[in-house]
């Protein structure tokens, strides 16, 4: 029963966390953008752009120029969770590949990171005035959720072990659509079903920064406007204006 | 740190950190209120005069409108963590300490209605995720709040995802003058563009005699007839300033600048009286309609004149617009020659005269000044100049620096990319916000008076007719003379020497020789 209710809801979120970006994502792309509003200076070049594309996702650049506390807490949740999540194919892959072997031992410890960076953000979004002002409960629950599935990770691997082999046989079974028997282990219960909760609230929440970043124009224009001309689909529709100058009149 | 005491003895009196964060004050700002329009502007701009009846189904339509005509705003709207590193960066807030004066305060006073109307989150969980009901109350808040904004986008340099509170309060605003609720300073301003071809309202008269009694004067300094053309066909170069060079301080000065740098380059040019105003305030609105009925009046009065080229004056955001958005919407300019920018901006023109050695330069003629020079903010962050990344930052300092022999650079996190808003842009230099300018100012004149007290700092150079208008009007409350904010052109006016000019060197030596 137990495993049938996690693979439905697996299943669901998926097809919900795929269907909802991507959706989202081509509606982001299909959305005009009528003028060119790069935040200067920004590079003149495509490839330019790229390269500063490249750094603000990679080093959170302007979050470092901006606040370094916020840019050091991001960057462990962030870079940490990454970390984890490339660990965790192993528990989808019959024959885990190489490098996946190889992370393992960082990916491990990446989930301290992770916790310690999530905290450094609660505790701002806390305790600092500011953060504070601007917070809604969705905000703080994030960072709680995101610190339930860190914490009830951890427990698993360091404090009361579950039976990994067999949460792994049900995972490649539900892969292949064939539901096998789910651990009953209440920490790994948690676990999966607060990653199943992420999964299902990530398209229409605030999580969709991440795809978001990529289409924001501030950062992804290129910096030519005078030597290539930029317009949108409707701007280009709009009715003439009238050539010429009506009767000059001086007095 | 000590902060700005403005009840000091022999003046206000301030020492210390310019991006001092103070503590929040809830409401501090809540009462600021800018003139409403009067309904005959509303509708010369094409929106409806008054409030409508039905003004909330319209306000509430507008948000989706936009959302779809614009990816900007529909990706800032989604995408905000709530990081909270832009807090600490609006000159508004660091005046004022209201909370609503932080980027993503001002953001979300926008963002909780688009949530309640236009995400599921916000339909079926308000209280999760701070979703408003659109009410008449958010409405005004609105009118408040996005009219102490002035669009300067140093909270998007922050941002990690460059979200730009700008384009937010340029959509707040254009909602607002949707359903009929406009700014009168603005909107009275666009109004009399659509008239008379500048914010001012000179009628072409005027403007000429103006033009030349400035004639005149340079004439009787120079000892040299330098033109200010107005309307002449044919002429290379169509020179589009803002209107405030035709008659504000320090502006003016800067004007009779481009006059002798085009005067020593052998150039022909002209003065439009059809577009004789370089600044776009529809963009202050957030109307692109509106916008490009502003910059088409430069198309064709490029077109009618027949010139080669467009360069621009000094005005900050208007040069946003001829460099960032002419092109889009007023272009093609196949009509120009292609071998300059199209615009070019009069600093690009006078480097280029300096590297060609068009100009015989006196820096002991500007020794007076001890120089520091403001970044203004539509222009540090909004374009660029020249050819390499960074222009709009290094010309200018090349143009002062080949000028001045004093200069000193404000604090690195005030400066170039950093730097700080006047206090008056983006719609907001009318009396009846002179609090919220004040205040606005304040980060800029605690780094003017640091570098005052390191190095003895007298002036500041600005190009931004704005900034020039609002550094005038409230230096004197930081304890500066209202001239000690000068256009870079006028420096360069000081220097230049015309061919055939006679200076006080030349006459004190004829005086000496019997």
């Amino acid at each position: 029963m137990v495993s049938t209710v996690y693979a439905v809801l697996f299943y669901i979120a998926t097809l919900v966390l795929v269907v909802g970006v991507v959706m989202r994502v081509i509606n982001y792309a299909r959305t005009p953008v009528p003028l060119k509003i790069v935040v200067s200076p920004a590079p003149r070049t495509r490839k330019g752009v790229w390269f500063r594309m490249f750094r603000e996702v990679t080093l959170f650049e302007s979050l470092f120029k901006s606040n370094k506390w916020i840019w050091l807490f991001g960057y462990l949740f962030h870079f940490g969770m990454l970390l984890v999540l490339l660990r965790h194919f192993r528990y989808f892959q019959r024959d885990v590949w190489g490098w996946v072997e190889i992370i393992q031992p960082f990916g491990i410890y990446a989930g301290f990171a992770m916790v310690a960076g999530l905290a450094g953000l609660l505790f701002r979004r806390i305790f600092q005035q500011r953060i504070r002002y601007i917070s809604d409960p969705s905000d703080y629950l994030m960072l709680l959720l995101f610190l339930g599935i860190a914490g009830s990770g951890l427990m698993m691997k360091f404090v009361n072990h579950v039976d990994i082999i067999a949460v792994k046989a049900f995972m490649l079974g539900l892969m292949r659509f064939q539901i096998g028997e789910m651990p009953r282990d209440p920490i790994l219960m948690i676990h999966l079903g607060s990653v199943v909760s992420l999964m299902l609230i990530f398209p229409i929440s605030k999580l969709m920064h991440a795809p978001g970043v990529f289409f924001s124009p501030s950062r992804t224009q290129v910096d030519n406007a005078r030597e290539k001309r930029h317009i949108s689909k409707w701007a280009a529709e709009l009715p003439d204006l009238p050539e010429g100058i009506p009767e000059k009149k001086e007095g | 740190m000590a902060s700005l005491d403005m009840d000091a003895k022999g003046g206000p009196k301030f020492v210390g950190d310019p991006l001092k964060i103070p503590q929040i004050e809830c409401g501090a700002m809540a009462d600021s209120k800018t003139f409403a329009a009067y309904p005959v502007h509303n509708e010369d701009l094409g929106f409806p005069g008054e409030l409508l009846d039905n003004w909330k189904e319209v306000a509430i339509a507008k948000i989706g409108e936009l959302a779809d005509k614009n990816r900007a705003f529909k990706v800032y709207l989604d995408a905000c963590v709530k990081c909270g590193a832009c807090t600490d960066k609006c000159h508004y807030f660091l005046g004022t300490g209201d909370p609503k004066n932080m980027p993503v305060a001002r953001q979300d006073l926008l963002r909780s209605v688009y949530r309640r109307y236009y995400t599921f989150a916000g339909k079926y969980f308000p209280w999760l995720v701070g979703a408003r009901d659109m009410t008449r109350e958010v409405l005004d808040e609105w009118y408040t709040y996005y009219h102490q904004c002035s669009q300067c986008r140093r909270c998007s340099v922050a941002c990690p995802y460059g979200i730009d509170t700008a384009e937010i309060s340029m959509a707040a605003r254009d909602i607002l003058d949707s359903v009929g609720v406009g700014q009168k300073y603005c909107n009275e301003i666009i109004a009399k563009l659509k008239k008379t071809g500048n914010n001012l309202g000179l009628n072409p008269k005027a403007l000429r005699a103006t033009l030349e009694d400035l004639e005149e004067d340079l004439e009787e300094e120079t000892g040299i007839a330098v033109k200010l053309p107005l309307d002449v066909q044919g002429a290379d170069i169509l020179l589009i300033t803002p209107s405030a060079d035709f008659f504000a301080e320090p502006h003016i000065e800067g004007l009779l600048g481009y006059a002798k740098v085009f005067h020593a380059s052998g150039v022909s040019w002209t003065i439009s009286s059809y577009a004789s105003e370089a600044a776009n305030f529809g963009m202050f609105i957030g109307s692109y309609e509106n916008m490009r009925e502003v910059s088409w009046r430069i198309r064709q009065a490029a077109k009618d004149l027949g010139v080669k080229r467009i360069v621009f004056g000094e005005c900050g955001h208007a040069w946003r617009v001829g460099y960032s958005f002419l092109n889009t919407l007023a272009g093609p300019f196949d009509f120009l020659d292609q071998n300059y920018p199209i615009p070019q901006h009069i600093m690009e023109f006078t480097s280029d005269a300096i590297d060609d050695g068009l100009l015989k330069i006196d820096k002991s003629r500007n020794d007076e000044f001890v120089m520091t020079y403001h970044d203004s903010c539509n222009v540090a962050r909004g374009s660029s100049m020249g050819r390499k990344q960074g222009g709009q930052f290094d010309l200018p300092r090349k143009v002062i620096k080949a000028v001045c022999n004093h200069f000193y650079e404000m604090e690195r996190d005030t400066i170039r990319e950093n730097t700080f808003c006047c206090g008056g842009g983006g719609g907001l230099l009318t009396d009846d916000l002179m609090d919220l300018r004040i205040k606005g100012a304040k980060p800029r004149m605690t780094a003017l008076q640091q570098v005052t007290e390191d190095h003895g700092v007298t002036h500041m150079a600005a190009i931004c007719a704005i900034c020039k208008t609002q550094f005038s009007k409230v230096m004197p409350k930081y304890g500066y003379e209202m001239d000690n904010v000068m256009s870079v052109h006028q420096l360069v006016a000081n220097a230049v020497i015309l061919d055939g000019q006679e200076t006080e060197a030349d006459v004190a030596t004829a005086e000496d020789t019997p």
